[in-house]
């Protein structure tokens, strides 16, 4: 039987947390995210499904206790909003050094510094790029709606533990604010301590038995040659991500000469303009990158190929579109138009800016 | 009823950092002229009269010395 | 008559250790700290429930001689890890084991927030008053006067702040249940400090709140000492402002 309700995106992404069968949320408030942490602690899952649900005093704290976590073998998430993304880069860096699978969700909001508390996309490249220190990669993918920040919180896990990698949830302030109807998933039973060790129990803290030598869970080593080869193992990781989970959409694209290339909020904008644009006879498509990393290359540089040209738009001043243009190698013109610091541009500002380049 | 007591150091992990030398109530050991592979002068046994109380194994920070006991 | 026969051991190194060699400086009162904290969980027959976070500093390496399920944590944030390791599994002994800069300069709030929410974890604080890994330099508990790499002619309390008594402040904190200051530089401290830490695992266990032991301990590469001297200096300098013994017990600060 169908389970609708109409939610904020980021009670969406709460009550997903529950149904995924996570273990344990540690977060802290940060405006346009609270709600997330709200949720769970008036819904209460301990009552539900036994998970953990814990205030922290920093996100510096909540991204620790995710690591502690998440050594364990349990299922383990943190959510919150640009300034406090960056305060968790540290933790971030360790986390996928450590190859611990775990949910980081990043509600963006306009920066740089404090910034404002409206909708952004200006944290694409601390995302995709790495914003902590290291060659690590997060698997980032970014929904587009409240039905999408249920299903990719239980996305994100999947790929989280299929491949022992962090996952973040790219959303902006838009999606987590706004009320959308949702069909929410059926509960998934929270593993037992048996079944955590019986999955997990080859690398994870959970106690060291007899029969086996101690596990231990570290980022740190002091010899070089046996760090490099750990990053080669990193990289072969992510080639495999690369290569097995890369997830798009294409709207109207078949018989388009222009595709614009847009994601999340942007994109819900951009499909507006398509059909504005179509009216005006104008073959416009629209390609929306599902997962950020891996990016779709792919589909990128055929583009490069069969079309006449791209327009990027992102709420931002611009940063996804050097992946686009990095994919297209030239072969055709990609021009980009952003509204940055909160700004969220109209399906008319992206048509003229659509026009001004192209027609 | 007296106790006797005895010591076996890894001389290869003593660090020679003598810490053990002025807890032993009978003054029993004494750093060795002779040094390990390491290069560090390693703590030994020089007399009889040790009563295996445990005071240098306690103390040692690298847990080198095994002490043995028995009642006579 | 042949002394050394197996039911003659009266001691011998702790399996809970592993048999790598310890990194640490000849006669740091770390090597002492390690094998009394294992000691006291292969005692309790607690080895295979026991999960243990290491700091960063000359202990970052706790992992490799300890001889259980451990976890490295960054810089400062072993509490953290530790209060959520313990939430997920309430039937584990969950332990933090942490130099002063990592507990009391980077860590500060880690730790008190830890302390505040009384989590059942036990946090085993090895002050030397200094930061001994990165090469001596002064630590918040580095004592007024004294030198370092970074107060090259004393710690100036007017320009560098005076010495942090972390260990009394969280003691009064409610969710902190035992709160004591040990040493392990002469036998008798040794046993006394193990009773501490067993104690410390016990009440922690037994759900009564936050454990903390703090151990006063020296840094003989840091302080530029042998180990004695540095162990003598210790008792005439590091204890009078840190005075041992116990500081809180059964939820009561000891007067």
């Amino acid at each position: 039987m169908k389970e609708l309700r109409l939610m904020k995106g980021n009670e969406a992404m709460a009550e997903a947390a529950i149904r995924c069968g996570a273990d344990g949320y540690f977060g802290y408030p940060i405006t346009p995210q609270s709600e997330v942490l709200e949720y769970l602690m008036a819904e209460q899952p301990w009552k539900r499904t036994g998970m953990v649900v814990l205030q922290a005093e920093s996100e510096v704290a909540s991204i620790n206790m995710l690591y502690g976590g998440a050594s364990t073998g349990k299922k383990v998430l943190t959510s919150s909003s640009s300034p406090g993304i960056s305060l968790m880069q540290e933790g971030i860096s360790y986390l996928a050094g450590a190859e611990l699978p775990c949910v980081v969700i990043n509600v963006v909001r306009g920066g740089p510094g404090l910034g404002d508390i409206q909708p952004s996309q200006s944290d694409y490249f601390q995302a995709t790029k790495g914003g902590g220190h290291g060659d690590y990669h997060l698997y980032v993918i970014a929904p587009s709606s409240v039905q999408e920040s249920s299903d990719f919180v239980k996305k994100a896990f999947e790929v989280a533990f299929k491949y022992r990698i962090p996952a973040m949830v790219l959303s902006d302030g838009a999606i987590g604010q706004m009320m959308e109807k949702v069909e929410l998933f059926e509960q998934m039973p929270r593993r037992t301590d048996e079944e955590v060790i019986a999955e997990c129990g080859s690398w994870a803290t959970t106690g060291k038995t007899p029969d086996r030598e101690h596990n231990v869970i570290t980022s740190l080593d002091l010899i070089p040659e046996r760090l490099e080869e750990h990053n080669h193992k990193l990289q072969a990781k992510y080639k495999e991500i690369e290569e097995n989970e890369v997830i798009y959409e294409e709207i109207l694209c078949d018989d388009a000469d222009y595709v614009i290339v847009a994601y999340g909020t942007s994109a819900r904008i951009s499909q507006k303009t398509v059909q504005l644009a179509r009216e005006k006879g104008y073959k416009l498509g629209l390609m929306r990158p599902i997962t950020l990393w891996p990016f779709p290359k792919a589909k990128i540089a055929e583009y490069g190929e069969t079309k006449k040209g791209i327009l990027v738009v992102e709420m931002s001043e611009g940063q996804m579109v050097e992946d686009v243009r990095l994919n297209i190698n030239g072969k055709i013109p990609v021009e980009f138009y952003g509204r940055s610091g909160g700004m969220i541009p109209t399906p008319d500002e992206v048509l003229t800016a659509f026009e001004k380049h192209f027609m | 009823m007296a106790v006797k007591g005895k010591i076996v150091v890894d001389t290869e992990k003593c660090k020679g950092c003598q810490v053990c030398i002025p807890v032993c109530p009978t003054e029993v050991i004494e750093m060795s002229s002779m040094v390990n592979g390491k290069g560090y002068h390693f703590m030994e046994q020089v007399r009889e009269n040790c009563t295996g109380c445990t005071n240098c194994a306690v103390v040692c920070p690298d847990g080198v010395i095994t002490v043995y006991r028995v009642k006579v | 008559m042949e002394i050394i026969k197996s039911e003659n051991l009266v001691y011998k190194k702790t399996s809970a250790m592993t048999d790598k060699e310890l990194s640490y400086c000849p006669g740091c009162g770390h090597g002492t700290a390690h094998r009394i904290t294992m000691e006291v969980l292969e005692e309790m027959g607690a080895i295979q429930d026991t999960i243990g976070v290491a700091p960063v500093g000359c202990s970052v390496l706790a992992y490799e001689f300890m001889n259980i399920d451990m976890q490295e944590a960054a810089h400062g944030r072993a509490p953290a890890l530790a209060t959520a390791i313990k939430r997920l599994w309430p039937s584990k002994y969950v332990f933090t084991y942490q130099g002063d800069g990592d507990l009391a300069a980077i860590g500060t709030a880690e730790t008190i927030h830890a302390c505040n929410r009384g989590e059942n974890i036990v946090i085993i604080f090895i002050n030397n008053g200094i930061y001994g890994m990165t090469g001596g330099q002064m630590a918040p508990t580095t004592l007024p006067n004294m030198k370092s790499s970074t107060s090259p002619y004393g710690r100036d309390e007017a320009m560098m702040g005076h010495p942090l008594k972390i260990t009394e402040l969280i003691a009064n904190l409610p969710g902190v249940h035992f709160v004591t200051r040990q040493a392990v530089h002469k036998p008798g401290h040794v046993r006394k400090a193990k009773k501490a830490i067993k104690k410390a695992f016990e009440q922690s266990y037994a759900k009564k709140g936050l454990c903390f032991v703090e151990i006063v301990s020296n840094c003989n590469s840091g302080w530029k000492m042998t180990p004695n001297d540095a162990n003598q200096w210790m008792e005439d300098n590091m204890f009078p402002y840190y005075p041992l013994g116990d500081i809180k017990v059964d939820g009561q600060l000891v007067k």
